[in-house]
């Protein structure tokens, strides 16, 4: 017998009929009109009287999902297994290795990726107030994908069509209509080139799984993907831009790269002369590295070394104040060499701080001093770590490494600048915050 | 500089982040007009390096003043910076979101100012895009280690999912590469969240109809390949911070060559098959109840030729053969070659009839790799080979072909 089952309520309606009236699978044949029909559907039984057996709901769900699927022997094979189900194998979807469950579960298994490929490659494009999409699925899945559409999308205009079945959302209901070719898609969306920055940006050349990719994305979505057209375009580029990025790395960015292998002052300071790392330095131009005795238990930081005048004489002054022998006292700077005057970045840069960083850190690590005094804010963010708050913890005895402390204070020249003048509370702070250094290096390690 | 611009310098910066899935949300937020989080994460496309785009991945800024010497974004580089505002990055995420390019954001930020000023500019987006315009869709904020608690409560009330970088596996690793962080510091970050979600869990026990709290739990990232650790001590801080941060995921990122990096790191192409390795250890742990010290020792690293399962059973293969038709569920998961879903459907059908070999392989078991493990219903020789010095190589995959494969 020839039953004719367009779509899944049809198909449930006979196979209910069938089943009441124990009419074998053997003896049916669906007919979902994809196919042009050589016979003409039969006559279903008439309508039961009896009450259908019982149905697992796990089987109902699973015979909505394969109903979407296009092979036209779906519901013949549906048919089979509900046979089954009620006649004596009421555990038979248990069994994923029986040939007709595992063929069930394989549809279901392809009708579930293809609404998921759906869900995620529908391409919205603005048409006026409008939001339109054309898609490819494999499987006449329309109806089970749009409910998702309507939940994300509520409070959109917005229409998806395919090539089977097209679906409206007005902001109230949900309405199906016709299928439509590929040739109705909506024009591209001025946005498109913005995702397509996206994508370009958050592409990692340095590592390209092309296979992966394409499990995933299947190529025969890739013509309605606005991303998918710079695929090629990556893939070209990919080789010069890694050869880019290694040969960067390599170079230039930190004085890292200028290190000795042996750490000692006199190593380092050679080494310094050939340093490169951020461009302030160079043959006629070389690194100041710091002046004072390789023992001193007291290393002052500055920012960056300048032209001496009135700053070091008030800096002599207040040490002198403050009970050093400014012989005993090794002077360096957070950063090499001053920066070139440039009227872009007038103030201290980052970048120059961080380049140069390495050979205050092997310094400071050469001297093993007991205090560090850092000299104004820079000198002291470039000990003490950029978050370190000048403002309210200056004068403060930290910790800079496992037995060193740092105080830090008012770089000589902020005095000089302070409108009070030299005799200023500043000034005097410097005083005092000296004479601490000079107690806390007397004391030694605790 | 223009938007374009931006968004071309703030993803590229984003990109080395590999802590970025959508999965694990469905909450449905009150007053939502635009955006929705269910099921499992979608991916909306991929990218040739086989990642999956799922989220709008943003960077608010790229400044930093930190030094971490794997980060592009760190103060000593001289990469290209750009900084969005607020509501740039909001307007971004709902146009692409109304054309269905993403699930939804997931930003971060470099440390510009102070810790939490740059936190606070993170929660203002999150905020504004569930306030000002009732967007549903997946936030995922980084949080910036050393953060206000309150601050972190405040990201958890309108973020999805919450995640502070671990960065490196020990914290010897990071003095010497991210000399500004901590693991103090960022597992203190985490506890907060922890505490967070917890208390969130515990009045909604109570009946009480709590605001949502990180629905999607937390995360985290480490870099694998910058220093000499090994796997054993990478997979010893995942273990603990699952077991102590009760973390959703951890991720592993294989250092890359970023552009602009520090000297000091090796220069080398990226250690992706060691990151994969990684991950299904990672897997093992979570999934199939092994202990860290059974799949690699503290000072080891994992094998590169056989995934960590199938190693493990080769160095125990006194466990084996294990009777499919009577092994409990423990110990079905311990044989190579069948994963999770298998396991459980072993167990359904052998309810009703026993299992042959041939049953095995319609289940899609990976057979070349479980044959010599497995006792089935009927006789099996392959079990055979158990006991023979060339077994490494009969079940062993050809090197590189299971990328991506099934534990
Ligand atoms: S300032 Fe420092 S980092 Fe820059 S070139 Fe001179 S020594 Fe090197």
């Amino acid at each position: 017998m020839i039953v004719a089952a367009p779509d899944f309520a049809a198909w449930r309606a006979a196979a209910r009929a069938l089943l009441v009236a124990a009419v074998p699978p053997a003896d049916v044949l669906f007919d979902d009109g994809t196919a042009p029909g050589l016979f003409a559907a039969g006559e279903l039984p008439p309508a039961p009287t009896a009450a259908a057996p019982e149905v697992p709901r796990a089987f109902v769900a699973l015979a909505e999902a394969v109903a979407c699927h296009r092979e036209a022997q779906r519901w013949d094979r549906l048919y089979r297994v509900l046979w089954r189900l009620t006649r004596g194998e009421p555990h038979l979807l248990a069994l994923a290795t029986d040939d007709e469950v595992s063929w069930l579960l394989r549809a279901e298994k392809s009708v579930r990726r293809d609404v998921h490929k759906m869900h995620a490659f529908v391409r919205f494009r603005a048409v006026g107030g409008h939001f339109v999409a054309w898609h490819r699925p494999d499987h006449r899945i329309v109806r089970r994908a749009a409910p998702f559409f309507r939940r994300r999308f509520p409070e959109m205009r917005w229409s998806i069509l395919t090539p089977d079945e097209s679906v409206t959302w007005d902001g109230v209901g949900l309405h199906f209509g016709p299928g439509v070719p590929a040739g109705a898609a909506p024009p591209p969306d001025v946005l498109e080139d913005m995702w397509k920055t996206y994508y370009r940006a958050t592409f990692n050349p340095a590592r390209i799984k092309l296979t992966a990719m394409k499990k995933e994305l299947p190529v025969r979505h890739w013509a309605t993907l606005p991303e998918a057209a710079i695929i090629p375009d990556l893939l070209s580029e990919a080789g010069d831009r890694v050869a880019a990025m290694v040969a960067h790395a390599e170079g230039a960015g930190s004085a890292a790269a200028f290190m000795p292998a042996a750490r000692d002052l006199d190593s380092l300071r050679a080494a310094a002369r050939s340093c490169t790392a951020c461009g302030r330095c160079g043959p006629g131009a070389p690194p100041a590295f710091g002046v004072g005795p390789g023992g001193a238990r007291v290393v002052l930081v500055g920012d960056h070394p300048r032209a001496s005048g009135a700053a070091d004489d008030l800096l002599a002054g207040a040490l002198a104040e403050a009970g050093f022998d400014p012989a005993a006292v090794y002077r360096t700077h957070a950063v090499k060499r001053a920066p070139r005057p440039s009227p872009a970045a007038p103030r201290e840069p980052h970048r120059g701080a961080g380049a140069c960083r390495p050979w205050l850190t092997a310094e400071l690590a050469a001297l093993a001093p007991a205090v560090v005094v850092c000299l104004g804010p820079h000198a002291a963010r470039a000990v003490l770590g950029p978050l370190f708050r000048f403002a309210e913890r200056r004068g403060e005895p930290v910790a800079a490494g496992p037995v060193a402390r740092a105080i830090a204070t008012h770089h000589p020249s902020a005095v000089l600048r302070d409108p009070a003048g030299t005799g200023s509370e500043m000034g005097a702070e410097l005083v005092r915050h000296l004479a601490l250094a000079r107690r806390l290096a007397a004391r030694g390690p605790e | 500089m223009d938007i374009r611009r931006k968004l071309e310098v703030l993803a590229d910066a984003a990109k080395y982040d590999a802590s970025c899935a959508s999965s694990g949300s469905s909450t449905t937020r009150r007053d939502r007009r635009l955006g929705s989080t269910e099921g499992m994460g979608i991916c909306h496309s991929y990218t040739p390096d086989g990642r999956c785009v799922s989220l709008l991945k943003l960077l608010l800024t790229n400044y930093c003043v930190y030094d971490c010497k794997f980060c592009v974004n760190r103060v000593s580089s001289d990469t290209p910076r750009a900084r969005f505002t607020v509501a740039e990055v909001i307007r971004l995420t709902l146009d692409f979101y109304r054309r269905n390019y993403i699930e939804g954001l997931f930003l971060s930020s470099g440390i510009v100012g102070s810790v939490d000023g740059t936190m606070e500019q993170l929660i203002a987006v999150a905020r504004g895009l569930r306030e000002d315009h009732g967007f549903g869709g997946y936030i995922h904020l980084k949080l910036i280690p050393g953060a206000s608690p309150e601050l972190v409560a405040e990201a958890g009330r309108w973020a999805d999912r919450l995640s502070a970088n671990i960065e490196l596996p020990t914290e010897q690793d990071l003095r010497q590469l991210a000399p500004e962080k901590t693991h103090a510091e960022v597992t203190g970050t985490m506890a907060v969240v922890a505490d967070g979600i917890a208390e969130r869990a515990a009045d909604a026990r109570a009946g009480l109809t709590a605001p949502a709290f990180a629905p999607a739990g937390q995360s985290t990232q480490m870099v694998v390949g910058a220093t000499p650790t090994t796997d054993g001590v990478i997979l010893a801080t995942a273990d603990a911070l699952y077991r102590v941060q009760k973390l959703r995921r951890v991720y592993y990122s294989a250092y890359s060559p970023t552009p602009h990096a520090d000297a000091r790191l090796p220069a080398l192409r990226p250690p992706l098959l060691r990151e994969h390795r990684l991950y299904q250890a990672d897997w093992l742990l979570r999934f199939y109840g092994f202990e860290v010290r059974e799949v690699v020792a503290p000072g080891a690293n994992l094998a590169l030729d056989v995934d960590p399962k199938l190693a493990w059973a080769l160095a125990n293969r006194d466990r084996f053969p294990v009777d499919v038709n009577a092994a409990p569920r423990e110990l079905l998961l311990r044989v190579p070659g069948v994963g999770v879903r298998n396991v459980d459907r072993i167990l359904a059908i052998r309810r009703h009839h026993a299992l042959t070999a041939a049953d095995l392989r319609k289940l899609r078991v990976n057979w070349k790799t479980a044959a010599p493990f497995v006792l089935t219903g009927d006789h099996n020789p392959a079990v055979r080979r158990l006991d023979t010095v060339g077994l490494k190589r009969s079940v062993q995959p050809t090197l590189f072909d299971d990328l991506g494969g099934d534990a």
